[in-house]
């Protein structure tokens, strides 16, 4: 590369740059006029942005530019927003009677959808997304409620929770572990599993049921009940139907009465306000179980 | 302009054009990065942050090698949906003990910044032993083996120190007590006024995955368990200057 500057023009009336390499020759044309003044414009719009929004570190803190911009302010605007725009209606949630919501359209409606959203944050992680549950967490489609299924009840559960720390309200009830705690012995245990089995389908062996029965209704029948049919106050399931929240073959009902099951659930009046609780209570109650 | 034409010496010069171009960058650092060290809304000042427990330290550990922040972030940005579905938005302060910080990026999962107290200890195992059974639509694998791995906290001590290097406040006390208090969380029946008085009253001390002994699952969910919960919002203002 040579740098004799050479003379020529070309149609624009433009030189060259003065490079040379091997008689090859550089044209020196300007950028394009558009690509010129888009340049100019992001300059001018940059030092415009730092004028209007936060931006120049100063001593102590930055410039808050002049539209007065805040991330926060912004947040909680919108939140405070949605909250008085629903402020009617969610008063009008927390003074009527839970029976009454569900005769109201328009709060029906409204308390259902909401219930929903709330369900779908805060419950569809043990309950399922279309609440269907799994093993060791109840489904709530059904209508083999454990401690209640009317308004009052599914409010009080949500409200308070089950066997947690959170809430001296919450329900609470504890199965012994009869195996663990040697309560029964694993001859009793077995019995007693099979008795419980012949009270929905077929027991896996039906020598056992009638010593079964026995110590089922010496160990079990109290919560229970004789017949199986669970006890609500208590928390007690229903073991003479087919629906089993920890698995119902022979070897979940063996693990149940040996080592007992001790549910959890949250108290959510903590969390959640009085009119998301009765909405989501409402939400749970029209799922298809609600008495 | 002469100083324009001045611009061929560092064109055609190597080891100067190097050295400029790095003064360059400097300056554009400097403008950056000095004035969050003197700016005094920068991080501001929140009640209730303190370092790791034993225990939780492991946890996140696991929760760094096992490369959980691939798919769930830990932070909650200032917009209403994130807030309604997650809570309060994240303060920076809140990551003050977090080295690295676990922010990232990208949201397979659900962002992590306050799971802490939101499932039970038992949704927890039962989650990571088989993430479908509770959650049938979730991707997620499954991460049964840890509540298998036992661990005993033999270096626990020594990744504290590493953090204290880097600023975390670990008394000396802390430290020499690493490996009793690792052991004292996971084990409601074990002495553990220790841990608390050297942690705080709110540290959680529980069997965590519910088995004997300690297992990775008692570190990762104690980790979880305390994720966004030592901040009392009830009680804290925003600075509203940003």
């Amino acid at each position: 590369m040579s740098d004799n500057t050479s003379e020529k023009k070309n149609e624009h009336g433009n030189g060259t740059t003065g490079h040379n390499w091997d008689g090859i020759e550089e044209w020196d044309n300007p950028m394009p006029r558009w690509w010129v003044w888009t340049f100019y414009l992001t300059i001018i719009w940059a030092v415009a942005y730092t004028i209007a929004y936060p931006a120049w570190p100063l001593v102590s803190g930055a410039t808050a530019g002049v539209l007065g911009w805040s991330s926060r302010a912004d947040v909680n605007a919108e939140i405070q927003a949605v909250e008085e725009a629903n402020a009617p209606i969610n008063a009008k949630l927390e003074a009527v009677d839970l029976n009454a919501i569900v005769g109201d359209p328009e709060l029906n409606t409204y308390a259902v959808s909401a219930g929903g959203a709330v369900f779908r944050t805060w419950c569809a992680q043990c309950h399922g997304s279309g609440a269907a549950g799994a093993k060791g967490y109840p489904n709530l489609l059904d209508d083999d409620w454990l401690w209640g299924g009317d308004m009052e009840a599914i409010h009080f559960t949500v409200a308070h929770g089950i066997r947690n720390e959170d809430s001296e309200d919450a329900r609470y009830s504890e199965m012994p572990a009869f195996g663990r705690d040697e309560l029964l012995t694993e001859e009793e245990v077995d019995q007693v599993t099979n008795y419980v089995m012949s009270l929905s389908s077929d027991a896996n062996d039906a020598s056992q049921v009638e010593a079964g029965s026995v110590l089922y209704a010496d160990n079990c029948a109290s919560c229970h009940m004789e017949d199986g049919t669970g006890d609500r106050e208590q928390g007690a399931p229903n073991l003479a139907d087919a629906i089993w929240l920890f698995g119902g073959d022979y070897e979940d009902i063996k693990h149940t009465v040996t080592y007992s099951r001790f549910g959890v659930m949250p108290a959510w009046n903590t969390r959640l306000t009085e009119a998301q609780i009765r909405a989501v209570t409402a939400y749970v109650h029209q799922l298809g179980g609600g008495e | 302009m002469a100083i324009l034409d001045k611009h061929k010496i560092l064109e055609t010069n190597a080891s100067l054009l190097l050295i400029f171009s790095f003064l360059v960058v400097t300056i554009g650092g400097i403008v950056q990065i000095a004035p969050l060290f003197w700016l005094e809304n920068t991080i501001e000042k929140v009640e209730g942050m303190r370092p790791y427990t034993p225990l939780e330290l492991a946890g996140r550990e696991i929760y760094i090698r096992e490369g959980c922040y691939n798919c769930h972030s830990q932070m909650i940005r200032p917009m209403r949906d994130e807030v309604e579905r997650y809570g309060h938005y994240s303060l920076a302060a809140e990551s003050m003990y977090d080295h690295p910080f676990q922010w990232g990026s990208k949201r397979t999962g659900p962002d992590l910044a306050r799971v802490g107290g939101r499932y039970s200890d038992e949704w927890h195992v039962d989650h990571m032993r088989d993430p479908q059974a509770v959650v049938p639509e979730s991707i997620m694998p499954k991460y049964g083996f840890l509540e298998e791995t036992r661990i005993d906290g033999k270096y626990i001590q020594d990744v504290m120190t590493s953090h204290s290097i880097v600023g975390v406040p670990y008394s000396d006390e802390m430290l020499a007590q690493a490996q009793a208090d690792f052991r004292a969380q996971a084990d409601p029946d074990s002495d553990y006024d220790g841990l608390l008085e050297r942690y705080g009253d709110k540290v959680n001390v529980r069997n965590f995955d519910g088995q004997p002994g300690i297992s990775e699952g008692d570190a990762i969910i104690a980790y979880l368990q305390m994720l966004g919960t030592l901040v009392d919002f009830s009680t804290f203002t925003p600075d509203a200057s940003r």
